[in-house]
């Protein structure tokens, strides 16, 4: 398979490529201060000096949808790297020594991956309070079992490998044949995972602070973003359309990329 | 048949776990309810008391039969913010959720089915490659961003229903129907470009198989092969998929009761969260959980009379 001739794979990249160098733009400069109000300057339509206009605060919406891009990506990233971590551990060494362990944990997996997430996600917002790091440690937490199951699968399928057998005749211990030796070959299955995981968590996030249960004010975020924006349909449309166009384009990159790579078997 | 009771079986523990998780959650790990129900009043001996009246004071297995019993039978205890039962609280919210779950999830399997199957059956056509193209975008607009486009679009400026206009079933039994179509649309059309994608791909999987060859060869048409041997093989993974987009139409479903303001569960059950009434938000994701749960075992169920390979194997 080579990517350089794959259509979704090359759109992925243009997406994605654009929205990081914005994001990381705006890390350093935005245009206005994205949460600097200006009182003569509320609800303004798109134009040269504010290109997709003020909020009701006079707020620029696009320094203000550029920070809850990065804000977003940050928790959707830092979400991931929970999961796949964890999940790299639990479904490497259940896949790789198997057992009952193996067999209660997979049970396990599959109780947890059949729930809503967001409900779950609720749940522990619920018990242990809302705001950035809950929103990231609830949500981490929840895609462990589903990196889990991935890595276990693979796992397990190439332990039966010859290259496998060579590395133990050569003397190498179980953790060099786990991390050393097979983990660099499920890579390939594991990217376009890690690219779906990414956009549910950018939307699972923009669901949680759209319902106020997320990133809290003043901070940005995008679902924050449209929350504030619902009310002012009628008056301000290009509010709603920017936040919402903004996670459009971050979840439809990172999909793009991983239906490049192969995809996601959603059967399975 | 043995193999509908062994799945039953598995229902019926799953169901006491998530009841008896949930129970536990919900009992351990939150502040203590006499607290925030006393306020300004607080003395220990108050407490003492509240705690007593509350049954608060008891073994936790106990108190979790208790509530179990209670929740089968219909008494599911008392809202600390309503002044009434949790049942009383709950009345009415159900049939919007359930209504507009499964108002959903019929229109992602219309949507679907017949797209996906046209598509396959046209492939490289002009539908298909617009299809194709556009799939990835669908797939990626989040259900609430939906809700507010159609608020915006068939809501405010096509006038086509009125936003936060809520008509309750008692009313109109149509009129709820009416009001819960875009928000159903919202919900349906993500979750139909993926079913459609999958049953697409699966179909034209299957048609790369022998037993499609000689199909062709005893002089079937393409339509033909299609109909009487394809479909039946191509649809079972869909038919899993399919159920199990229910758990996430259900999760959709709450949030995007709050973008329509619809008064349902999930409205109920974010509310419930804001006042920390902990029996309401335990009862509403034992409810939402036990339907999960019962969908996946109906897909199990039905996949098995579709397909006796998965009784035999």
């Amino acid at each position: 398979m080579d990517l350089r001739h794959n259509k979704n794979f090359k759109a992925g990249a243009v997406i994605t490529a654009i929205m990081v160098t914005i994001i990381l733009v705006g890390m350093v400069w935005t245009p206005y201060d994205p949460n600097a109000m200006d009182g003569k300057a509320k609800m303004l339509s798109p134009s040269f000096r504010h290109l997709l206009g003020t909020d009701n605060f006079g707020r620029d919406i696009f320094s203000r949808v550029v920070e809850g891009a990065g804000a977003t990506a940050v928790i959707a990233a830092a979400t991931v790297a929970i999961g796949l971590t964890a999940g790299l551990i639990i479904g490497g060494l259940t896949g790789y020594y198997g057992g009952w362990l193996d067999e209660v944990v997979m049970r396990l997996n599959d109780a947890l991956a059949a729930f809503p997430s967001i409900l779950l996600a609720l749940v522990l917002v619920a018990l242990f309070g809302s705001g950035k790091y809950h929103i990231i440690l609830a949500l981490g937490l929840l895609f462990i079992p589903s990196f889990a199951r991935v890595v276990r699968a693979e796992v397990a399928r190439q332990k039966a490998l010859d290259y496998v057998a060579s590395a133990r005749l050569m003397g190498a211990g179980d953790m060099r044949i786990l991390f050393l030796h097979i983990l660099p070959n499920i890579v390939p299955v594991l990217l376009p995972n890690v690219a779906i995981g990414f956009n549910n968590a950018v939307l699972a996030e923009a669901s949680m602070s759209y319902l106020s249960v997320g990133v809290q004010p003043p901070d940005a975020s995008l679902g924050r973003m449209l929350n504030e924006a619902q009310g002012y349909l009628l008056t301000a449309p290009w509010y709603a359309l920017s936040a919402g166009a903004a996670i459009i384009l971050l979840v439809l990159g990172f999909g793009l990329l991983s239906e490049g790579m192969g995809g996601v078997d959603h059967a399975s | 048949m043995q193999y509908v009771l062994k799945k039953t079986g598995v229902l019926v523990v799953t169901l006491l776990l998530i009841s008896l998780l949930a129970f536990l959650a919900f009992q351990i790990i939150p502040a203590d309810p006499v607290t925030k129900l006393l306020g300004t009043d607080y003395t220990p001996e108050r407490a003492e008391a509240l705690r007593h009246e509350m049954g608060l004071d008891r073994n936790v297995f106990v108190r979790y039969f208790d509530w179990l019993t209670g929740f089968v039978t219909g008494d599911m205890g008392d809202s600390y913010s309503y002044g009434m039962g949790v049942e009383k609280v709950l009345e009415g919210k159900g049939a919007v959720t359930a209504g507009l779950s499964l108002m959903a999830w019929l229109m992602v399997i219309a949507i679907s089915v017949p797209l996906g199957i046209t598509l396959a059956r046209f492939q490289g056509g002009r539908l298909d490659r617009v299809f194709v193209a556009m799939n990835q975008v669908f797939m990626a607009i989040p259900p609430f961003f939906l809700g507010i486009l159609f608020t915006y679009v068939f809501g405010l400026v096509l006038k086509l229903f009125v936003p936060g206009g809520f008509i309750s079933p008692r009313e109109s039994f149509w009129g709820f129907l009416g009001y819960l179509f875009f928000p159903a649309l919202a919900i349906a059309i993500p979750k139909a470009a993926m079913v459609t994608k999958l049953l697409r791909s699966s179909i034209l999987n299957q048609m790369q198989m022998d037993y499609v060859r000689t199909a062709y060869s005893r002089g079937n048409s393409r339509w033909g092969v299609l109909r009487f041997h394809v479909l039946r093989n191509a649809i079972l993974p869909v038919v899993t998929f399919v159920a199990m987009t229910l758990a996430d139409i259900v999760a959709g479903s709450i949030i995007v009761e709050q973008v329509f303001a619809l008064p349902g569960l999930g409205r109920l059950l974010l509310a419930s969260i804001g006042n920390r009434d902990y029996p309401v938000v335990q009862c509403i994701v034992v409810i939402i959980a036990f339907i999960v749960v019962f969908m996946n075992y109906l897909a199990d169920v039905l996949t098995q009379y579709i397909d006796p390979r998965v009784r035999l194997g």
